[in-house]
This record gives structure tokens, C-alpha cells and sequence, in this order.
């Protein structure tokens, strides 16, 4: 409430102010009561106890794994969607964002339905290779994946078309194949995007947990990740629950801060 | 420099130009014309950045860039685009790089290249400097220098003073005359600036709402504005000749007299008509003159006159010109 509102257009309405209220208490209350409720002088033990470890461990690997899946399959995916004119762009844009707003849970039945045992690509691939993926780490990077790869091709597709095709089209003219053109001249000057889509996709897999445990399963040392490991124990162990979610709620945290820096005031001008 | 050969095109982009374009190597072509008339269209197409429509062809030196197509990679074309646009991230002298780097060059050599052509254009100071840290004037040199640093057998400038300072655009006016006058290939020098088109151009081709309006040496098109636009843009009146259709009339405004009683002597070509307009002109005051022609007839007086003459907007009065004063020619060129 600036000065200006309240003495020139009169006072706020409680009928406003009111509802405000709750809503700030409703959103704020419950992290003030994490934090107090986190066991701080047993912090440290709880932390290093070997499933909390073996949770930091598979959640910091699987994270790490997704974003770099998300920069390596993600990036050339925003490029053609931004760069390159085909019938069904729109089709195929639309199609590669439903993982967005889809149901987590949703999500790891679809990855079951598709890579599952007996799934449309999985039964296959154990016939040709006897590789089964669910119930691995690498079914938790492909369910992480699946779900975080949308927000990175969202960002990074928005800064390509920010940068624009001019450089693009002088850099041909100078004699640069499109490919020298991506590596020298695009990418430098869509990197913000590049680095907000990587912060928002790891926030993503971060917390990921519906997709993981339907498709990818609960089981520690493998494919237990930190919000698994708090669903699990948060019964029996609710000092170690509130350990891990205090982690990942400061991680939370410092991605809020990374992307008001990086995206939210600077990345428009970038 | 590489030695190119004399540009051949056809350009029919539906909706946006029809024109034909013929220059030898070592011409500078002036394309001047108001905004939207094609002009930047011309030089994607040229460039290849645009498909020449149609019934549209390129060619330089004999050889098709359109039939069968060529990338704009491999057309040798150095292409100073409206606002520069230097890459950001890269330093002046990576940006005047790039293009021998593109081409295959090695890094050190690249680098060399890069400094000696900006030197040659004046900024060999800056060449660390991003084009962020760059006036207006510098980074246009830069880019100038980023365009001719490959050897483009066709080089296209378009509006490279525009946004300029008037002194930074009058010595980048100067060099770039120096530049263009060394250069053996075809050079295509987009303007809006009389000044710009008859002093750098070889030839001057003027474009209208997406036609060739005219064409022909500086000097030829100045004497004879075939338009309105033109004839603005020289300073000249033009009108219709009353007594020859298909004909024109041209005479300079400093020749137009004003006067408030019908003047006398039969051989002057008169108009009766009220004042439109009255803007300052040099030392003078320029006055249009709205008569039963479509355009006003402008005329320069001195400011002496403008208070003898008590002149004002709606005032009553006769322009007329003596006919020795006076230019006719057809009004097209085969006409």
C-alpha cells in the first residue's frame, strides 16, 4: 500500500483488506511453522543419518541428471520450435507443454503405459535388450524429465524469440552455417533462458514426487528421492521429515532468489 | 577487394515490390524513396534473405544465385543492416572476425584481418570494446567494417547515417565516399538523404509503393524528377506542363515570384492561388502555394518580402515563374 492510494483514493475496503489478510497468513503460517517445528539441535544428525543421505544423494544425482537431459534434448527442441517454420509447430508446442499442467501422478502412468515391462516402448526394449527401466535411478531422471523439460523449453523458446532472427540472418549473411550461427551467436545471446530454464527445471525435479513414485517406485538407496523419503517417514519420523523439508524448503528459497535476479527484473532487456 | 561482376535482377515480391535492377561492378546504386516503398525488401531479396518472388531473378557476374538457389551463406554478400546490428556479446573486433572465421579463416589470422579493417575505417582503437560501450557513429563503422571484412562481391548499406549525429554522419559520410569509390564490386546505398543518393550514387534508383519511379545518373535525376517524391527530395517544383500533356515542368522555388496583383508580361507561367504554408528556409522563408495543381508550388522568398507582401496563411496571391527558368521533359523516360 503505497501512500498515494490510501490518501488520494481513499481507505483500502475491509472487504478487501480482510480476505488479503487471511490469504497472507494462509500462505505464510505454514512455513513459519516449518521452520519452528524443524529440529535445529538435531539438525546435523538427522541430516547425516544413511537414508537421509542416501536421499540428498539420489535427489542432488537425479536433479543434476535432469537438468542436463534438459539442456541437452531441450534446448534443440525450443530452437526448432523458435527457429524452424513446419506445419504442426503449433500442434507440437502445445503437445510438448501438457506435462506442465498435467497431474504428476498422471504423468508416471503415462511413463509406465509407454516404458513400462510391458509398456508400448519398454516391453520391446527388455525383448531386444533385457533392460527394464522402472524401479531405477534412471526411471526417477526419466520421470523428473518428463515433467521438468516443459518448463526449460518454455523459457528458453521465449528468450530465443526475445533475441530475434536478425542476428541470425546477419550471421548467415557473414557465411555462417546455421550451426555456427546456433553455437556463436543464438545461444550466447539466449543463455538468460538458457540459465532460468535450468533453475526452474531443477526446482522442478527438486519436489518432484507423483510422477517418481508411481513410475520409478520408493525404494532407498535407489530410487528414493528427498520428497519420497519425507512421504515415507513422516509418520514414524517426523524430526527427519522436517529436516529434509526444511532442505528443500531453502532450496526453494534461493531458486525464488536466482530467478528474481536472473529473470523476473533482468531477463525481459536481456 | 575481389573483383565481382555487373548484378542482374528481377524482383516481384507480391505485395511489396516489382523492380528491375541492372548495375556494373564498381556502382554505387542509390535507392532512395519514402518509407515502405521497397526499399529494404530489395536488399533481402538481394541479400537472399528473401525469395525474389515469381517471375524474379538474381544474378552477379554472370552466375544465377536464384536458379538454382543460393544461400545467402554463399552469396558473398556484405549486408549493413539498419541499426547495425553488431552481436552484443562479442567485442568490435570479433564481431569484424566472425565472417572470416565463418568463412574458414584461422583465429590468428582472422584477428589480423579483423584489426587491419578496423583501422581502415577508423575504430582500430575500439576493437576490444563491446558494441554497447560504442557511440552510435563507431559502431556503425564497426559494422561497415564487419560487411567489407569478407570481401562481399555485392555490398548493401542500408541507411547507414540514419540516427547519426549530423557531425558524426558527415565524416562517416566522408570515408565511406573513399570506401565506396575503392570498392570494385556492386554497392547498393540505401537513403532517404538527396544529398546522399547524388553525391555517393553512380546511379540513383528511386523506388515508389513498390515500383521503380526512376532511374538514371545523379545528375540526370536531379535535373528531372519524374515525382513528386523526388522532385521534394532535390528541391525542385514539378508539375504538369498545362500546354503539353505527358510533359513535365521543373524550376527551383528561388525562382518563383509572389505577388498579390495578376503579374504582367505574357511570357511568364503563372498560378492564382492562396498561401498554405510558411516555414523557415535557409535565409529566406519557403511558401507553399496551394493552386488548382495537385501539390503546392513552393516558393522561396526573403523574409523582406514576406512582410512587404504582409504574407499569411489563406492570403490571395500569384506565383509565377520566368520560362527561362523553367525545364520541360517528358514525363517517362521512353516518352
Amino acid at each position: 500500500m503505497t501512500g498515494r492510494t490510501t490518501s488520494t483514493l481513499g481507505r483500502p475496503p475491509a472487504v478487501l483488506v480482510v480476505p488479503a489478510a487471511l490469504a497472507s497468513v494462509f500462505l505464510v503460517l505454514p512455513l513459519v511453522a516449518l521452520v519452528l517445528a524443524t529440529p535445529w539441535s538435531t539438525f546435523l544428525d538427522n541430516l547425516t543419518s544413511p537414508e537421509v543421505l542416501d536421499a540428498l544423494r539420489i535427489t542432488a544425482l537425479t536433479s543434476g541428471l535432469t537438468v542436463v537431459t534438459c539442456l541437452v534434448l531441450g534446448t534443440p527442441l525450443a530452437w526448432v520450435l523458435a527457429r524452424v517454420d513446419f506445419r504442426g509447430r503449433g500442434l507440437l508446442r502445445a503437445l510438448v507443454t501438457v506435462p506442465l499442467v498435467l497431474p504428476p501422478v498422471v504423468a508416471g502412468v503415462a511413463l509406465v503405459s509407454a516404458l513400462g515391462r510391458s509398456g508400448l516402448v519398454g516391453e520391446p526394449l527388455r525383448d531386444a535388450t533385457g533392460i527394464t527401466l522402472p524401479f531405477t535411478m534412471t526411471a526417477v531422471v526419466i520421470a523428473h524429465t518428463f515433467v521438468a523439460m516443459p518448463f526449460y523449453v518454455i523459457s528458453v523458446e521465449g528468450a530465443l524469440r526475445t533475441a530475434g532472427e536478425q542476428y541470425d540472418e546477419v550471421a548467415s549473411c557473414l557465411g555462417a552455417t546455421r550451426w555456427t550461427t546456433f553455437r556463436r551467436v543464438t545461444l550466447p545471446l539466449a543463455l538468460p533462458g538458457v540459465v532460468a530454464g535450468s533453475v526452474l527445471a531443477w526446482a522442478r525435479s527438486l519436489g518432484e514426487f507423483g510422477a517418481t513414485v508411481t513410475f520409478a517406485g520408493n525404494y532407498p538407496g535407489a530410487t528414493q528421492t528427498m520428497p519420497s523419503r519425507i512421504y515415507t517417514v513422516l509418520v514414524n519420523d517426523p524430526e527427519g521429515a522436517r529436516t529434509l523439508s526444511m532442505i528443500l524448503l531453502l532450496s526453494s528459497v534461493l531458486v525464488l532468489a536466482a530467478l528474481r535476479n536472473r529473470w523476473l527484473t533482468t531477463g525481459a532487456s536481456a | 577487394m575481389s573483383a565481382g561482376g555487373g548484378l542482374d535482377a528481377r524482383v516481384e515480391v507480391p505485395g511489396r515490390l516489382a523492380a528491375d535492377l541492372r548495375a556494373d561492378a564498381g556502382d554505387v546504386v542509390a535507392v532512395v524513396g519514402p518509407n515502405g516503398a521497397g526499399k529494404t525488401t530489395l536488399l533481402r531479396v538481394l541479400a537472399g534473405l528473401l525469395d525474389p518472388g515469381p517471375g524474379g531473378h538474381v544474378s552477379l557476374g554472370g552466375r544465377s544465385w536464384t536458379d538454382p538457389p543460393v544461400l545467402p551463406r554463399d552469396r558473398r554478400v556484405g549486408y549493413v543492416v539498419q541499426g547495425q546490428a553488431l552481436f552484443p556479446h562479442l567485442s568490435a573486433r570479433e564481431n569484424v572476425a566472425f565472417g572470416l572465421r565463418a568463412r574458414g579463416l584461422g583465429r590468428a589470422a582472422a584477428r589480423e584481418r579483423a584489426d587491419a579493417e578496423l583501422e581502415r575505417l577508423g575504430v582500430g582503437a575500439f576493437g576490444d570494446r563491446r558494441p554497447g560501450q560504442l557511440s552510435g557513429g563507431q559502431a556503425q563503422r564497426v559494422a561497415v567494417a564487419r560487411a567489407l571484412a569478407t570481401d562481399p562481391d555485392l555490398l548493401l548499406l542500408d541507411e547507414p547515417f540514419a540516427g547519426l549525429d549530423v557531425g558524426v554522419a558527415a565524416s562517416l559520410r566522408v570515408e565511406l565516399a573513399r570506401h565506396l569509390a575503392s570498392y570494385d564490386g556492386v554497392a547498393l546505398l540505401v537513403t532517404h538523404d538527396a544529398v546522399d543518393a547524388l553525391t555517393l550514387g553512380t546511379r540513383v534508383l528511386v523506388l515508389e509503393d513498390g515500383r521503380v519511379a526512376q532511374t538514371g545518373t545523379p545528375a540526370d535525376v536531379a535535373a528531372h524528377p519524374r515525382t513528386d517524391h523526388v522532385a521534394r527530395l532535390v528541391g525542385l517544383n514539378v508539375l504538369r506542363a498545362p500546354d503539353a500533356p505527358g510533359r513535365l515542368t521543373a524550376f527551383r522555388p528561388s525562382a518563383v515570384t509572389l505577388s498579390v496583383a495578376e503579374p504582367t508580361g505574357s511570357a511568364r507561367l503563372r498560378w492564382s492561388g492562396s498561401v498554405e504554408q510558411l516555414t523557415p528556409y535557409g535565409d529566406g522563408v519557403r511558401v507553399a502555394v496551394r493552386t488548382t495543381h495537385e501539390r503546392p508550388v513552393l516558393a522561396d522568398v526573403t523574409a523582406a518580402a514576406v512582410a512587404e507582401l504582409a504574407l499569411h496563411p489563406g492570403l490571395r496571391v500569384w506565383a509565377s515563374v520566368k520560362e527561362t527558368a523553367v525545364t520541360r521533359y517528358p514525363a517517362t523516360a521512353d516518352g
